[in-house]
């Protein structure tokens, strides 16, 4: 490429302005910073409601559940791999909950142990049979996925009689567990449910991992370069399965989020939203290469996805357009990241 | 032309090092802290699990005009059988000159959010379909405690009145795969099998527990309504399996024509019913290879929950005194499918 291009704007701005610019146009979660103030100016013009604290915890609540998943498949995607397990980890941990609470009148923290016994080992399993086969983790967790939703309608059934958990309200443990995982908080008009809390909170956490940590150098490593990495001594197997057990652990935490707030879970809960984790982490500037993405991007690709996905009935349109809208929203988010990234690209050169 | 990918993805550590966070020596401390603060801010205000619903009690009437009704389905965006909820909602909305806005998801916690959307939006009426009653408890509570009058449509009659809605619409799903059983047993069928399409569908669960015991004993197939190759040749994979089998009791409408061909090409002698109705049932029911459909009459658990809505906000009127009002079975067969075959084809049956 010739530096033509990149020689206009030098002239135009002061030489300390642009390099903070250019600084900021580099990272990668710029795109999907602008794609939510574009979406959020958007619906707040186009609606009288969405800037209201109802409003506001609306779609801040949906953005929550999908954040804390995207957080953990952003950091796993930084690390060069996939989980498609994700989904459905969220049903499993619920369902082993529900099923230890209810069925077997277990305290719900000891279910809740059991459930995260049982995502870190699966978390651990998919790592480890990754690099030890060296398999594409897609094809490995897929298997994993299908094994979780057979397994979680078996078992449900074979247990229940039916296709549903519930009545864990009057289980044990029930009020503490849930000022955990479901509660919520006034902060003026708006109820901000636990879940938009633990959002944040493992944003926070994730984000420091990857970016002050020594292990958050491993995940770019690994990501970004295998080879080199393990040249300059990076424990990639221990990295990569650790990043593995991250994803189902976040699984673990909207599982219970999600089991305590509703009383209950359905067999087929959670399939398909696997797809929605990684375009949150798409959208946050995450390539699907690996080596390369934000956590706080991933968590705002999330809140996009929240505002827009309560946005749009919000503005009251015809429910049967709301796919498309998505769509386009989805592919001008990553439009818009690509060129920022072509433009990082020269940058750095 | 552009650059190797590897060249800035790789390396990172000098980057990140220059990094705007890596300048201050309190922001790392704050950063580290963040968790922590946020975790307080919590704890300062935060309330048990659905904490912030005070009573279930409808809120002190007062008579008003009925301007705008939510409908929040658990429909799949798509399913033909909701699309004629959906015309029934709207033509109401029509008739009575109230705004109805119709949205569905499948995803109990999906559906919980979009209920908490239109109380956001200060609806004056509300409509739910309650197929995980316990996952949109809170949220139909919240609404009531808003004072917005909700009619439970479809699924959740046993729990519409408790979360203090203003009545129920629908089909009890037991009572009607009873009554589709007995009419099977009353035909001179021996031997059942119930096809059950969508894994986790606690009404198709229902349906088929119901028919199960008005027939006497029945087997259970499970199929993916999503792959209609998948559908047809598990239904003659099972007919070809057990040639005693002689009935087919399939409760949707896609399904019932797939199990017809299946029929005919296991070269069976089953006879096929079903639940629900489409254009194919119609012709199916027509040219006699399809022995009876059950008939929910979904058009008016679109339409009567507006009317309900309509006589409760002008004139404090209730329907059907604390008891759901029933929109089925009716039973549509060879008798009675020529006066119903047009309004099939017009989507309001």
């Amino acid at each position: 490429m010739t530096a033509t291009t990149t020689t206009e704007p030098a002239a135009a701005t002061p030489p300390d302005r642009l390099a903070i610019l250019n600084r900021l146009v580099a990272r990668p979660e710029v795109g999907a910073l602008l794609g939510a103030v574009v979406v959020f100016v958007f619906f707040t013009i186009v609606t009288t409601k969405f800037l209201k604290p109802l409003g506001i915890s609306t779609w801040l609540d949906d953005a929550s559940t999908l954040g804390i998943m995207a957080v953990a498949v952003a950091l796993l995607m930084i690390g060069g791999e996939f989980d498609l397990s994700t989904g459905v980890m969220t049903a499993s941990t619920a369902l082993i909950t529900g099923l230890l609470a209810v069925h077997a009148g277990w305290n719900i923290w000891l279910g809740l142990a059991v459930s995260l016994l049982f995502a870190l080992t699966v978390g651990a399993l998919n790592g480890w049979v990754v690099m030890r086969t060296g398999l594409p983790s897609f094809i490995v967790t897929l298997g994993t996925f299908l094994a979780l939703q057979g397994l979680n309608l078996g078992v449900t059934r074979w247990a229940t009689g039916t296709v549903q958990v519930s009545g864990v309200r009057s289980a044990g443990g029930y009020q503490s567990a849930g000022w955990v995982f479901a509660s919520t908080t006034k902060i003026g008009n708006a109820t901000i449910q636990a879940s938009v809390v633990w959002w944040i909170v493992v944003t926070v956490i994730a984000a420091i991992v990857l970016v002050r940590t020594r292990f958050g150098n491993w995940i770019f490593a690994v990501g970004g370069a295998l080879p080199t990495a393990r040249a300059v001594g990076v424990p990639a197997t221990r990295t990569k399965i650790l990043l593995f057990m991250t994803t189902a652990f976040a699984g673990w935490i909207v599982g219970a989020c999600n089991l305590l707030r509703f009383a209950g879970v359905q067999a087929n809960q959670g399939v398909g939203l696997e797809f929605q984790y990684i375009i949150a982490a798409v959208i946050g500037g995450c390539l699907l290469t690996g080596g390369f993405g934000s956590v706080v991007g991933a968590a705002i690709g999330a809140l996009i996805f929240g505002m827009a996905r309560q946005g749009i009935v919000l503005a009251g349109w015809n429910s049967d357009w709301f796919m498309l809208f998505l769509g386009v929203l989805l592919f001008s988010a990553v439009l818009v990241n690509n060129a920022f990234k072509k433009r990082a690209e020269r940058v750095r050169r | 032309m552009s650059a190797n990918p590897r060249s800035w993805r790789w390396p990172h550590r000098p980057d990140r090092a220059r990094s705007p966070l890596a300048r201050s020596a309190f922001r790392p401390r704050l950063l580290r802290l963040s968790p922590w603060l946020a975790a307080a801010v919590v704890l300062a205000a935060c309330s048990g699990p659905g904490a912030d619903v005070t009573g279930t009690t409808q809120a002190p009437a007062a008579v008003g005009t009925l301007k705008s009704v939510a409908v929040v389905t658990h429909g799949s965006p798509g399913d033909a059988f909701w699309n004629v909820v959906k015309n029934g909602a709207e033509s109401a909305g029509k008739d009575l000159g109230v705004r109805v806005e119709y949205n569905s998801s499948g995803d109990p916690t999906q559906q919980a959010k979009l209920i908490d959307n239109a109380v956001a939006q200060g609806v004056d009426g509300l409509v739910v379909s309650m197929a995980n009653p316990d996952a949109l408890k809170p949220s139909v509570e919240k609404a009531v405690a808003a004072g917005i009058p909700v009619v439970t449509i479809n699924s959740g009659e046993a729990e519409s009145v408790q979360f203090g809605a203003l009545g129920h619409v629908g089909q009890s799903e037991r009572m009607a795969g009873e009554s589709a059983g007995k009419r099977l047993a009353a035909a001179g069928k021996h031997k059942m099998l119930c096809v059950i399409h969508e894994a986790g569908n606690v009404g198709a669960n229902d349906r088929c527990a119901g028919a199960t015991q008005g027939f006497g004993t029945a087997t259970t197939l499970q199929v993916d309504i999503n792959n209609p190759t998948d559908v047809q040749s598990r239904i003659k994979g099972a007919l070809e399996a057990d040639r005693s089998l002689d009935a087919v009791l399939t409760l949707n409408s896609q399904i019932a024509a797939r199990a017809v061909d299946a029929v005919k090409e296991s070269g069976s002698q089953a006879t096929v019913a079903t639940f629900d109705l489409n254009s194919d049932v119609v012709s199916a029911i027509r040219a006699g290879t399809l022995l009876f459909a059950v008939d929910q009459q979904q058009y008016e658990q679109g339409y009567l929950p507006v009317v309900m809505l309509k006589l409760y906000k002008s004139n404090l009127n209730s329907v059907g005194g604390g008891h759901p009002v029933q929109t089925g079975p009716a039973f549509v067969d060879k008798s009675n499918v020529e006066a119903i075959a047009a309004l099939v084809g017009q989507g309001t049956r």
